[in-house]
């Protein structure tokens, strides 16, 4: 028989309180998550710590579908979690929900 | 028609290079794969020690991206190393298993550090210096130990031990023969070396034997034939290299201590070559990168099936990594019945040369503390030129003018490019007929350069000569997302009236709507500079640190570093920063090297509290923008004081503080020539004497240091500050972003620049565009954020799930 894994809904922020391009850390139970909102309001989050030298990603520069770690410049697509080249890696992705105004991350 | 398998082991920058030339030859007439045993692609090892020595990256040492394998077709089995080779069957079994067949293999394996079999050669803390990894540990473990120990005062050993003091440690260098780089350089250049190391930092122990590397898991320390020992906490092994041949014996060729080739590079083996380190041709093994080149060139002859002569060894030259120690050293450089030499000691600038010559001709060279020399001796050596009608005092003379005229004056089968033997006439053929236009163009296009680097300022000489102005025009890029110019994109941000980076991408047709990281400040930077008024500053495209107020460390934490103007404290700010770093268990308090004190490893949900608790602003620490300024203490307490250094110092810091500059601009006052706070280093530093102040600018300690110019000399404070003014804006109006003032003042020139400054109406022009640019806008961050909560809340928040 099979397992189904119960994801746990996380509320991250109010929607107004995330500004575009700027991204917000939360913890989970130790796992550290980077939520963003792209210029499309489009709501994205992935593994917060770059694979390279583990550099908050949510304090990166984002372009596009794309962050920058400020670390050294490791750029990770926000939407497959993957390093582009010349780098690789890749970090995790996660579901987000908004729901009457409100984001949340299921992990 | 199929195409033929070529197979190489290897993907170092023998074997990588021998492929280039035969893809240059002919790029479709093999199938190409390479196996490499480590993680990254091909790679310049001879700059290792420039990463080391913090010059470099590793990611500017990469010669080939993993691009280049695809663009070229060329299948990468990549950190799997090649296990066994069976000549018979030609194929190569691989670690993981992987089974490769090919027509022709070429064995490029390179060497390894030679680790001395001797006891507690396995312990931890033990390397050798030869690969990417090799240079990340030693990076890594300067970190965490102090004293390090260099095996091997050669040449690896000596850059290794340079890097090692760069990287914070202690080194000491541990060398068998009475005098360094004893196959290089005869005993008084070895000696004049050693002086000059030791002036670096660097300490030595000569004619020492290591028996035995001390310590249980951990090297401790060694010890040595005479019983003496050395407490070291990290052993680097530079006792010279090893062919790697393993793989070959098992195959059952003809090795000796290299793979023995012939002159056209095979090997025993049926259509097996070898080249590289790992060669042996003519009883010699070659560890340095031009013999390692024109084996390669031989070899892709022969495989592309074009004419060659074959390779009949080659005379080798050597240079060392380090600065402050210029040396050359080539051919036979010991005397014997038929060798003799001739040398000259100048003590005044402690140089040295020697030559040594047998039957007329130069055969050996050892330059050592003025190399400017070097390529017309080296030139007389490789064209065996008969100096019968030169005396010796001629010949030791300084370059007569032949000798000094520039590259452009030189014979076109003159070898600019040592490590890769390319000629004066290729470049300027290559430049002609690829139009290039960039050094790095030529680079690119024909190899010189890439290796070594040393000759880049004779490729840019020949650019000029061939090009004349147009050199400046070559189109380069700001980032990946444009081919405009810096120059290009501020003109049209004036011209179309640009006043967002969202505008300048789409107007301009960035590769990215929304830019990168590179170009996003700087961007924003430069429509904060031309509409001041108009453009808002955009947050999402500040770098962290000036986002959040505080540099960011590397383990994501933040530092507080809050304003001291002219590093002038008072005992309830330091009670103040006490009381806050024990109540939010600051893991580090350090006084900065700009004379401020600095409360480091700061979680970032702290900041805003603690900025509060400190009742103090921020000292900009972080900010590509003015920095504090650095003072003496001056006339009111120094008995050598000319002037109120420190007064200055907090008027300066006062006027200018918080303005955006293209990168950091730091200040210094002295108040007397003895120049305590090192205002010659400065961007713009002030030196107070009897009859008032000179002003220096565009100095800059940092990763290449730069001098300052003396500007002029001015009489009242109000002058010095008036001209800081001026400049800062020039400075901002024509800076490239991240460019420090040492290269812009390069740049620009120093003449214009000064002619600028100094022009009383254009200098107080600039002053007053200076004010009206930052009017309302110089205020301090940490107190806007915390009058803010909603900026608070939205930027220092780390939620938890």
């Amino acid at each position: 028989m099979g397992t189904t894994q119960v994801k746990q809904k996380v509320f991250v922020a109010n929607f107004a309180e995330l500004p575009p391009r700027i991204g917000r850390e939360i913890v989970v139970d130790g796992l550290k998550i980077a939520v963003f909102r792209l210029s499309d309001d489009r709501i994205k989050a992935i593994g917060g710590a770059c694979p390279h030298k583990q550099g908050p990603l949510a304090e990166g520069i984002v372009a596009g579908e794309y962050v920058f770690c400020p670390l050294h410049e490791y750029k990770v697509s926000l939407i497959d979690g993957k390093v582009q080249e010349p780098d690789d890696g890749c970090v995790a992705t996660y579901d987000t929900l908004v729901e009457e105004d409100k984001v949340y991350v299921l992990v | 028609m199929t195409k033929k398998k070529l197979l190489i082991i290897g993907n170092g920058m023998a074997g990588v290079r021998t492929i280039e030339e035969i893809l240059e030859r002919n790029s479709h007439q093999y199938e190409i794969t390479i196996i490499g045993e480590e993680t990254y692609t091909n790679y310049n090892r001879i700059m290792l020690s420039n990463v080391l020595q913090k010059k470099m990256t590793v990611d500017e040492i990469v010669t080939n991206p993993l691009q280049w394998y695809e663009d070229n077709g060329i299948t990468l089995i990549h950190h799997d190393p090649a296990i066994r080779l069976d000549p018979q069957a030609k194929q190569v079994v691989t670690a993981d298993g992987q089974c490769i067949h090919y027509d022709k293999c070429i064995i490029a394996t390179g060497s390894r550090s030679f680790i001395l079999p001797i006891e507690g050669a396995e312990l931890a803390g033990v390397l050798g210096f030869r690969t990417i990894d090799d240079t990340l540990q030693m990076i890594e473990q300067a970190k965490q130990y102090k004293r390090a120990a260099v095996i091997g005062g050669g040449l690896l050993g000596l850059e290794a031990a340079k890097g090692l003091v760069d990287q914070g440690m202690e080194v000491t260098v541990v060398h068998l023969e009475k005098w360094l780089m004893e196959t290089q350089l005869n005993e008084p250049a070895g000696n004049l070396l050693k002086k000059d190391l030791e002036k670096q930092g660097i300490r030595f122990l000569m004619e020492k034997k290591t028996t035995r590397i001390l310590g249980t898991s951990r090297v401790e320390g060694l010890e040595f034939s005479d019983g003496s020992t050395l407490e070291a906490d990290l052993v680097i092994m530079a006792v010279g290299i090893r062919p790697v041949t393993g793989l070959a014996k098992d195959a059952g060729l003809h090795v000796e201590r290299g793979i023995v080739v012939d002159d056209f590079m095979a090997t025993s083996a049926a259509d097996v070559y070898a080249v590289g380190e790992c060669a042996q041709h003519n009883k010699t093994i070659y560890g340095l990168v031009a013999p390692l080149y024109e084996q390669g060139k031989v070899l892709a002859d022969l495989l592309a099936h074009r004419p060659t002569d074959g390779y009949k060894g080659s005379t080798v030259s050597t240079s060392l990594k380090v600065s402050g120690c210029d040396l050359f050293s080539a051919g036979i450089i010991r005397e014997s019945d038929d060798v003799k030499g001739i040398e000259a000691y100048n003590g005044l600038n402690n140089s040295y040369k020697k030559l040594f010559i047998r039957d007329n001709r130069i055969v050996g060279i050892v330059l050592y503390g003025d190399t400017s020399e070097e390529n017309r001796y080296y030139k007389m050596l490789r064209n065996g030129t008969d100096i019968a009608a030169l005396n010796p005092v001629t010949l030791l003379a300084a370059a007569d003018e032949e000798a000094g005229a520039s590259v452009a004056q030189w014979d076109d089968t003159d070898t600019v490019c040592g490590c890769n033997g390319v000629t004066k006439g290729t470049i300027v053929n290559a430049i002609h007929a690829q139009q290039l236009t960039s050094v790095a163009d030529v680079v690119r296009c024909t190899k010189a350069g890439n290796s070594c680097g040393k000759c880049k300022p004779m490729i840019g000489e020949l650019l000029s000569h061939v090009l004349g102005d147009k050199v400046a025009l070559a189109p380069t890029g700001i980032c990946g997302c444009t081919d405009l110019t810096r120059d290009d994109i501020v003109l049209q941000i004036h011209e179309k009236g640009l006043k967002t980076s969202k505008d300048v991408f789409r107007e301009l047709g960035f590769r990215n709507a929304e830019g990168c990281s590179k170009c996003r400040p700087a961007i924003n930077f430069y429509l904060n500079v031309t509409f001041p008024n108009e453009h808002q500053d955009e947050k999402e495209s500040r770098y962290v640190n000036e986002r959040m107020h505080g540099n960011i460390q590397k383990n994501g934490s933040f530092s507080v570093i809050p304003r001291m103007r002219g590093g002038k404290t008072t005992p309830q700010q330091l009670l103040k920063i006490a009381q806050v770093a024990e109540k939010y268990n600051v893991p580090l308090v350090k006084v900065t090297g700009s004379q401020r004190i600095g409360l480091y490893g700061v979680n970032k949900e702290d900041l805003p509290a603690m900025w509060e608790e400190l009742d103090m602003t921020s000292a900009s620490a972080y900010a590509k923008a003015v920095r504090s300024v650095k003072t003496c203490v001056g006339a009111n307490f120094c008995r050598f004081g000319t002037q109120d250094s420190m007064g200055l110092g907090i008027k300066l810091e006062e006027r200018y503080e918080y303005i955006d500059t293209p990168h950091k601009f730091k200040m210094g006052v002295s108040a007397c020539p003895r120049s305590c706070v090192e205002s010659g280093v400065k961007d713009f530093g002030v030196i107070g004497v009897e009859n008032g102040f000179q002003i220096y600018i565009g100095g800059n300690g940092g990763t290449e240091v730069k001098e300052a110019t003396l500007l002029t000399t001015v009489e009242t404070e109000q002058e010095v500050i008036d001209l800081c003014g001026a400049m800062l804006q020039y400075y901002r109006k024509t800076g490239n972003y991240a460019e420090r003032t040492a290269p812009w003042l390069e740049r620009l020139g120093f003449e214009h620049v000064k002619s600028v400054l100094l022009n009383p109406e254009q200098s107080k022009a600039l002053l007053a565009e200076l004010d009206a640019a930052v009017a309302g806008k110089r205020k301090d961050p940490w107190t806007e954020i915390r009058s803010n909560e909603h900026k608070e809340q939205e930027l220092y928040t780390v939620g938890r799930g």
